[in-house]
């Protein structure tokens, strides 16, 4: 660690063992910093297990707002002797190791260029607290007391945060405050407080919240005016369910009755899952899932079905670390092509990859009206980093003039008008067919199929009224290149650009301003949704070299590149992380140094723009075209 | 045949339903099955429930998996939207379905491989959940449209044409509908209208889960010596004035009997399948003794039939009391039952500050 001022500007990592308590005593800590007005950044790496795995969090305080992993640790709390050497070796030179000095680890304490702080927390919480599972809950609560001390965090803010937890329960705020205060009341005693790396209130974090990925897409759902919710549990994407199903009971229960405005149904299967979406969408309801990778591989047959028969639906991916069972609770980017691939034949997936929580929020509204708009299944493909992990984010908003779009339904009305409704007629060159439902209008059944179908519903082997179909499904998926989010670009008319997805943005982000620095500017393109829009070619096109930074071994982003643009294969630079851990912004930097050793001081495409320079991300599409108000012929 | 338009010819003194409507109004697209296929006959059936009970066409909905059962809700109710899922995940489609909006009649059908193999678990649920629907199982004991496999309802020791016997139990889905706690559950005949038009008349204006399994004999892959459902095998153990109007692919078989007396069907089944009226000894709102019964009569070869067991207390409460969904149909809930708005959003963010 650089002796540079490191004040709002470290990284601390907690190793504790899962079913402790950590849990609570990390999100203290990280709030309270998020009071101070401090940017923070929390991130989980947990075990797939109830309890006793070692477990790790990372608090990442930025003073210029980075929310991605900066790729070092300055301040170590190591509490779990099972990993205590490699946490101990993981420190940053000059960094700081706060343990359990109530047994002495002479040993592993070898490192000369560290400082290390005992604080005796088991002995102190043994002699404060009686019962075995209080005295290891109070630990953890403790070690929060000894980083205030250490860090300079407010007590009166911690105090302030667990009121807010414990409100209710006067003798478990009195018994956590006595933790804090014991941890807190030794360090300041025992060691020279605040350590050059400190929290300095600042006014950095109004109008942010501190949100995890999951909620903001189940509150998406709500808003979006979901009422079907069907689901298998899986890791990671089992938060977003239960979200959503907090939210129902507590905005959507009526108060007298106890009737409830949705339905939330656990199927037996990630098939069936899928299924009564589909069966709901079908029947007009906003009908949602969230999954994981396995899950996918198992919805894919239905995914098939929902694209060639033209059903809505909105599926969440919160992708974990394959292949097969992989590691369920560590994050990857492994479904980029499963997803967007998804099922036998000719099958492509409208994908929305947003890349924080306030993505997600938007984005499910989006899913919902896209799938409709569509009529066809839209992923949103998130992460376990975005979707369990803490992100300090904008706030959200809520336009109460949204109105769903319901896409081509026709009224009774319309279809009173027509000689004969025919489901799957390019009325309006759009390749968008109109659609009823079941019970509005004895004029307007049709029959839903899988098997071959001609464009106005019925059965066919015909060769010619198959391919119709087919084709006309091509120019669906030509509209929805117009319809989808489109990419953001930051900075343009440089050599190199680099292009990333999802959960790598903000580690990109920062390595940008880090490599600029050094003199390396390079134009960023962020893809949010595939298809891909014609500013992603364009992008790929401009550029003499291409870096693409994704988070899985198979550079599945690059893939899909090469698949769906005609840019060439040679320009374009993998750089792939997938440890199962967030990608960090030095990663990054450190891979595009190695790629391009002359890159830096070269002056490589610098327009004098410097580090600190706040450069909009702009849309790189000009504007979509407004939807279609047509009416069936 | 289907490059034929069904002709829809409607002769003025054809009788009408309390809509006005005839039972052409209740018909579908000409069906492409084996001529002869007890399938054939259910569609008829169905055609003529409905019919009696005068259903808005457009009010059913017409749910479906894979297979040649699958295929036949293209062939009633041409008024009605249908949905013809993947192979066995019927149940899930009607789930979604009914989910989103409980005012519409949900009919299923379906076959002994749709349901019993790959779609058990599905199926299972469904009852689990008391989905309100009509589900028909059309069970042949084969698998048809890929030329003749065993099905997980053929029976032991059967032979299928091209000559292996079956060794292993078949899955009946009448018990395990009674295990799992439908509220509804009945077999019946291909070749009984006037048994199974009440069961399917019933079975659609019961709340909850109704599953009437029907033996529904395949004329074109059970028609081999060896096997219990041949054709062959049938005629050998058949008074032939019962068989006399039957010519096997060009018209369904029709057999009526008395209440109460169980007799041989038939064509389709040998001495070991017998259809027994339910008597008036038999208390099918009980349902341990139905489940009994039904064991019973397996063991000595035979089938029992008709409504074999209902909830007569109503209390077992189907999918939307169980999730205490509202009478309006959620798929017409406007925005602002359902989202919480600007004022709502701040208000919940609150505590993510």
């Amino acid at each position: 660690m650089t002796s540079a001022n490191r004040v709002n500007d470290f990284t601390i990592k907690i190793a504790t063992v899962n079913g402790t308590g950590s849990a609570s005593a990390n999100t203290l800590l990280m709030k309270s910093i998020f009071r101070s007005g401090v940017p923070v950044m929390g991130k989980n790496f947990f075990p797939s297990n109830i309890q006793g795995l070692p477990t790790w969090y990372e608090i990442r305080v930025s003073r210029d707002g980075h929310v991605a992993r900066s790729g070092t640790v300055e301040l170590m709390v190591a509490l779990n002797p099972e990993t205590y050497a490699r946490d101990v070796r993981e420190l940053a030179p000059g960094g700081y190791l706060l343990y359990d000095s109530t047994w002495p680890r002479p040993v592993l304490l070898s490192r000369a260029d560290i400082t290390a702080i005992g604080v005796p927390l088991a002995k102190l919480c043994n002699e404060n607290f009686t019962g075995v599972r209080t005295r290891i809950l109070m630990k953890n609560i403790c070690y929060a007391g000894a980083l205030a001390a250490l860090l300079n965090l407010e007590v009166d803010r911690i105090r302030e945060l667990l009121g807010e937890t414990y409100g209710r329960k006067p003798q478990l705020l009195e018994s956590n405050m006595r933790a804090i205060t014991l941890g807190y009341e030794y360090t300041r005693a025992h060691f020279p407080c605040p350590l050059p790396l400190s929290v300095e209130p600042m006014d950095r974090t109004a109008g942010n919240i501190i949100i995890d990925g999951n909620t903001a897409a189940a509150l998406g759902c709500v808003f979006a005016g979901a009422t079907v919710a069907a689901w298998y549990p899986i890791t990671p994407s089992t938060s977003l369910m239960d979200a959503f199903k907090s939210f129902c009971e507590r905005l959507r229960v009526d108060p007298d009755t106890g009737v409830k405005r949705y339905a939330f149904i656990q199927a037996e299967d990630e098939l069936a899952a899928i299924g009564m979406v589909l069966g709901a969408a079908w029947n007009g309801a906003r009908a949602f899932t969230a999954t994981s990778g396995p899950g996918i591989s198992l919805m894919n047959e239905f995914l098939g079905l929902a694209y060639y028969a033209e059903v809505p639906a909105v599926v969440f991916d919160i992708q974990r670390v394959g292949p097969s069972t992989g590691m369920p609770t560590r994050t990857q980017q492994g479904d980029l092509l499963s997803c967007a691939y998804a099922s036998h034949g000719d099958t492509r997936h409208v994908c929305l990859y947003p890349a924080d929580p306030g993505e997600c929020f938007q984005m499910a509204r989006e899913a919902f009206d896209l799938a409709e708009r569509l009529q066809t299944p839209v992923l949103v493909v998130s992460d376990l980093d975005i979707g369990m992990n803490d992100w300090m984010v904008r706030e959200f908003h809520w336009d109460d003039a949204y109105r769903p779009d319901r896409g081509k339904m026709m009224t009774p009305e319309q279809i009173e008008s027509l000689q004969k409704f025919h489901r799957y007629l390019d009325v309006d060159g759009d390749g968008i067919p109109w659609r009823t439902l079941p019970g509005v209008h004895p004029k307007s059944a049709y029959f839903t199929r899988g098997s071959g179908h001609n464009q106005f519903g019925g059965y066919t082997e015909d060769a010619a009224e198959y391919q119709q179909v087919l084709d006309r499904l091509m120019t669906k998926w030509q509209t929805a290149k117009q319809r989808v989010p489109c990419a953001l670009l930051d900075g343009e008319g440089g050599e190199i650009g680099i292009v990333s997805i999802g959960s790598g943005d903000s580690a990109v982000r920062e390595a940008l301003v880090v490599l600029r620095a050094q003199g390396v500017t390079i134009d960023y393109l962020r893809v949010r949704a595939f298809p891909f829009g014609e500013e992603v070619q364009r992008f790929l096109a401009e550029h003499r070299l291409v870096f693409v930074a994704e988070q899985n071994r198979d550079a599945q982003l690059r893939s899909l590149l090469t698949l769906e643009t005609p840019v060439e294969k040679a320009k374009l630079r993998s750089l792939l992380h997938y440890s199962g851990l967030p990608v960090s912004s030095r990663f990054i930097v450190e891979g595009v140094l190695a790629e391009v050793p002359g890159l830096a001081g070269a002056g490589c495409g610098s327009r004098g723009r410097s580090a600190a320079e706040e450069v909009a991300v702009t849309c790189a599409r000009d504007a979509p075209p407004p939807g279609k108000a047509t009416t069936p012929a | 045949m289907t490059y034929i338009a069904k002709p829809k010819v409607t002769h003025p003194s054809l009788p009408h339903n309390a809509l006005g409507l005839t039972r052409r109004a209740y018909e579908g697209a000409l069906s492409t099955l084996c001529a002869g296929c007890g399938h054939d006959s259910i569609t008829a059936a169905i055609v003529e429930a409905c019919w009696r009970l005068s259903l808005e066409p457009q009010n059913l909905v017409k749910l479906s998996g894979i297979g040649c059962s699958s295929k036949t809700t293209a062939y009633f109710v041409s008024g009605a939207h249908g949905f013809n899922a993947v192979h066995g995940r019927m149940p899930s489609i009607a789930t979604g379905a009914n989910a989103a909006n409980r005012r519409l009649s949900y009919i299923g059908v379906s076959g002994d491989g749709d349901t019993l193999s790959i779609g058990l678990g599905q199926f299972c649920h469904a009852i689990r959940r008391n989905l309100d629907m009509l589900y028909i199982i059309e069970n042949n004991g084969v698998y048809g449209l890929t030329k003749g496999q065993f099905s997980a309802s053929a029976d032991i020791g059967s032979r299928a044409k091209k000559g292996e016997t079956n060794r292993q139990p078949p899955i009946d889905p009448v018990l395990l509908a009674l295990d799992l706690g439908a509220p509804f559950v009945a077999r019946s005949f291909s070749g009984d209208k006037r048994q199974l038009v009440p069961l399917i008349e019933a079975g659609l204006q019961h709340r909850g889960f109704a599953l009437i399994d029907v033996l529904s004999p395949c004329v074109t892959f059970n028609d081999h010596e060896g096997s219990t459902k041949s054709y062959a095998y049938t005629r050998e153990h058949y008074e032939p004035a019962v068989l006399a109007d039957f010519v096997p692919r060009e018209q369904p078989i029709s057999v009526d009997y008395p209440a109460g007396e169980a007799r041989e069907i038939a064509l389709h089944d040998g001495s070991r399948i017998l259809l027994r009226k339910i008597g008036a000894d038999y208390d099918p709102t009980n349902r341990a003794a139905a489940s009994a019964a039904v064991r019973a009569r397996e063991a000595s070869g035979e089938y029992l039939t008709g409504l074999i067991y209902v909830d007569a207390t109503g209390r077992h409460p189907e999918f939307h009391q169980v999730n205490a969904t509202p009478e309006e149909p959620l798929n017409s809930l406007p925005m602002e039952q359902l989202s919480p708005g600007s004022l709502g959003l701040r208000k919940i963010l609150a505590r993510y500050r």
